[in-house]
């Protein structure tokens, strides 16, 4: 048995256990503990399927982002769980349930162990092509590039996402500063964390970004790493977001979604079509986009961590 | 055995575990953890079949690779939503007003 199948059976069955435990843990705590284990786990065997670029989305925002979302929201539960106790199905249910969703899971690993071959694959497509792109890393070609309305689409996503967000505010907070009201904090450890690991972080975000175009990393990983940052500073007491009626914040959240729509269109006069790039510019306009698009990310992951307004402006 | 057997297998299990923890949780944030966990399962399929398309001097088809790039940016601000709703309810039975 070689090193590599031992590493990845390892992996394999970590992402699993943290997976069961996901699930049956008993307090809610315990089960969002699980959940960032398992992203940080699956990340790695991202990269033993050999895409890196996915092991990074992974990391941040499967496992970073999402568990301060799910930490935070289990702080604010406290005890409630939300369930009536008519929701809890009864064993006999349980067991039928249990029995087809493995059924379920049997089909679909059969299925995948007798896929065809050859395996379909755009592989030598998008080799053939990256050079017209002018980028060295074929998965930002395929976001930036061939499969542009996606990334666009996802960009919007975000921004309806925000939208959801604060729509669930109280009548009374709406137009008021987004999330709780940060205290300053009296810990000096982590106001000393919130003012060292910043400086550093942004020169990763940005590093992630930029090297995007050549290596694994892009605007989402990058703009995850800027996030982040500016929530650690948030949650230190030492900056507070602009209120949701701002209009400043709300052209933030859109520019990126705007400047991607607006290349698009100068594609369609000037290019092949809607979000075709003019062959003598397109790198210069790939790297707008994708400035573009990471400001608009830090700042619609920030706003989505942040939460709703909960007091009057 | 190699990494797309193993990973393959591991895909079903979790899309069929994490359909059992929404299916069977009656507490909303543990079936939104749940979900979570069906959706790692399902770009863990494209991941294998994105390996299995490996070639041309890349180690995986770029095209479902960034396409789990897209689906997991979109699963969280789907979460993020999920999370303010139930928040939201929860602010709501405290202060007694939805009964």
């Amino acid at each position: 048995m070689s090193a590599t199948l031992l590493i990845d059976l390892a992996l394999a069955f970590s992402v699993l256990a943290a997976a069961l435990w996901t699930v049956a843990a008993r307090r809610a705590f315990e089960a969002v503990v699980g959940f960032v284990a398992f992203g940080l786990v699956l990340s790695l065997a991202w990269v033993r399927l050999g895409t890196v670029d996915v092991a990074l989305t992974e990391a941040a925002v499967g496992a970073g982002a999402s568990g301060v979302l799910l930490l935070g929201a289990t702080a604010r539960l406290g005890a409630q769980t939300l369930a009536e106790v008519r929701d809890q199905p009864a064993m006999a249910l349980r067991i039928a349930t249990g029995f087809f969703c493995a059924l379920l899971a049997v089909a679909l690993g059969w299925t995948l162990l007798n896929l065809g071959d050859p395996a379909p694959s755009l592989a030598p497509l998008a080799a053939a092509n990256l050079a017209a792109t002018e980028l060295g890393n074929p998965v930002s070609g395929v976001l930036l590039a061939w499969r542009a309305l996606d990334t666009l689409l996802e960009a919007v996503v975000l921004v309806l996402a925000v939208i959801g967000v604060w729509s669930v505010a109280p009548d009374g907070a709406w137009g008021g500063i987004p999330g709780d009201i940060q205290p300053p904090r009296r810990d000096p450890a982590l106001r000393l964390a919130a003012q060292i690991i910043p400086p550093i972080g942004v020169v990763i975000g940005v590093h992630l970004v930029w090297t995007g175009a050549e290596a694994p990393g892009g605007a989402f990983q990058g703009g995850t790493v800027l996030a982040a940052m500016w929530v650690l500073a948030w949650m230190a007491g030492l900056v507070r977001p602009p209120a949701v009626s701002s209009r400043r914040l709300r052209v933030w959240v859109i520019l990126g979604p705007i400047v991607f729509i607006a290349i698009g269109l100068l594609g369609s006069f000037l290019a092949d079509g809607f979000l075709a790039y003019p062959a003598a510019f397109t790198k210069p306009l790939i790297l707008l986009v994708e400035a573009a698009l990471t400001f608009s990310i830090a700042v619609a992951l920030v706003l989505l961590l942040v939460g709703p307004p909960k007091a009057a402006p | 055995m190699n990494e797309v057997t193993i990973f393959g297998l591991l895909a079903a299990a979790l899309v069929g575990l994490g359909l059992y923890g929404v299916l069977t949780h009656a507490a909303p944030l543990r079936r939104i953890l749940s979900f979570n966990l069906l959706g790692g399962g399902v770009f863990l399929v494209f991941g294998v079949v994105a390996r299995r398309g490996a070639g041309a001097g890349f180690d995986g088809d770029p095209v479902p690779q960034a396409i789990i790039i897209t689906g997991i940016v979109v699963a969280f601000a789907a979460t993020t939503l999920a999370i303010a709703l139930l928040l939201r309810i929860a602010e709501l039975r405290q202060d007694g007003t939805d009964d």
